[in-house]
């Protein structure tokens, strides 16, 4: 008796379930073409030839669908994308800080991928903060990929990497030249702390935050699963708070918890009393 | 439209920039040293120029202080684009005035990306 041939869509349905069970991640119809070309060096990796064997093999051997899921996770990222929301968010956080007195600023880069944007924070904090470092602000950033955290936290980009979206003043800055890559001082990496964290799913970072940057995540989730996670994210803000998201994300229509920031352009602020007049636990 | 003068020696290099530039909507020129690219830049000058460092004649170090000394009524943004990949390299041309700085091999991403940070994409 002949075993069924896998049809490509087939494949497609069984690796669409994995990303969602394991991520809550989807593949919308725009990103089902990406599929093949992320799986082709694991397909090769694997010495296997086809999609439909790579799937077979993800379906029995779950360190082969965490290898799957990696690949398929949407890592494209830059420094200071979008860059007028790191003036903004600078300026708040100075605002904030003012407020705030001695309290360390708490900011939570959600979906960091390979570490640009929390780097791309901790270097306008550094600019911003140059006269008492101390102060500094804590930086978490959280992602649902290893490979991609494991990255992060080596501070370590390919010349081509290094290059978008960073000027060269800060390069030289606030990188080393390692050979043909180029790798985050210490001093740089030493404010932020990469922690891999499924945002449905895994307990959120302890404490509340001042700022959450979200951005370029929930437009991969389903709907439902966006509602959730802002609940989850309002639940970890400070009342007062602040929310950023990427530039085609909103808030409206997914949650009532937040609203459009009046003072800082495109940032949500979370509904309720500002953080200073809410008494101390 | 924007205009970038492309000043490298190699043919196939300023054939590759142009394409990408005029994707991004630059009128491009281009000259095959320093000195040619000087005596551009006083008969008409750029927006942008995109600069090697190593070229005959003159070369990219030599242009940025020639250019310097001109007294042109604006000066253009100059984004050095070499092989000469070495921080020792890189500081002595934003030292000389670069704005800013690719390092070859480069791809639309890239260019794109030093010409929005220069302010002219």
């Amino acid at each position: 008796m002949h075993q069924p041939i896998p049809q490509p869509s087939r494949s497609l349905a069984v690796l669409a379930a994995l990303l969602e069970t394991r991520t809550g991640q989807q593949i919308g119809t725009e990103r089902a073409w990406r599929v093949e070309t992320a799986l082709k060096p694991v397909i090769r990796d694997r010495g296997l030839e086809t999609l439909d064997q790579l799937v077979a093999e993800a379906a029995c051997q779950p360190e082969v669908a965490t290898i799957v899921v990696n690949a398929l996770l949407n890592h494209e990222s830059s420094f200071f994308r979008d860059a007028p929301v790191f003036d903004i968010v600078t300026e708040a956080a100075r605002d904030m800080q003012a407020q705030i007195g001695t309290r360390r600023l708490r900011v939570w880069s959600a979906g960091c991928s390979m570490g640009q944007e929390p780097l791309s924070l901790a270097m306008c904090f550094a600019e911003s903060y140059k006269d008492h470092l101390a102060d500094l602000p804590e930086i978490i950033a959280t992602d649902v990929s290893d490979s991609a955290l494991n990255r992060a936290r080596s501070g370590r980009f390919t010349q081509f990497e290094i290059q978008r979206g960073l000027s060269v003043r800060r390069m030289i800055e606030w990188f080393d030249s390692t050979g043909p890559d180029w790798t985050a001082k210490h001093a740089l990496l030493r404010n932020i702390q990469f922690r891999r964290m499924n945002l449905v799913a895994d307990p959120l970072p302890g404490g509340r935050f001042d700022i959450v940057m979200c951005r370029n995540v929930l437009l991969y989730l389903a709907p439902k699963v966006r509602r959730k996670v802002l609940d989850r994210i309002a639940g970890a803000i400070r009342p007062g708070g602040l929310l950023v998201l990427g530039a085609g994300e909103t808030v409206i229509g997914q949650s009532d918890r937040f609203r459009p920031s009046g003072k800082y352009r495109g940032l949500y602020t979370l509904d309720g009393e500002i953080a200073e007049s809410v008494p101390s636990a | 439209m924007k205009t970038c003068l492309v000043v490298d020696d190699s043919k196939v290099i300023r054939k590759v920039a142009r394409h990408i530039l005029e994707t991004l909507n630059f009128k491009v020129s281009e000259a095959g040293d320093g000195r040619e690219a000087l005596d551009s830049c006083l008969e008409s000058t750029p927006d942008v120029v995109l600069l090697d460092w190593n070229m005959p004649v003159m070369s990219g170090m030599d242009f940025l202080r020639a250019l310097r000394d001109t007294t042109l009524d604006r000066r253009p943004k100059v984004v050095f684009c070499t092989t000469e990949n070495g921080m020792a390299h890189i500081r002595a041309a934003i030292e000389a005035g670069a704005d800013e700085y690719v390092m070859k091999p480069f791809d639309r991403e890239t260019l794109e990306s030093k010409l929005q940070i220069v302010g002219m994409a």
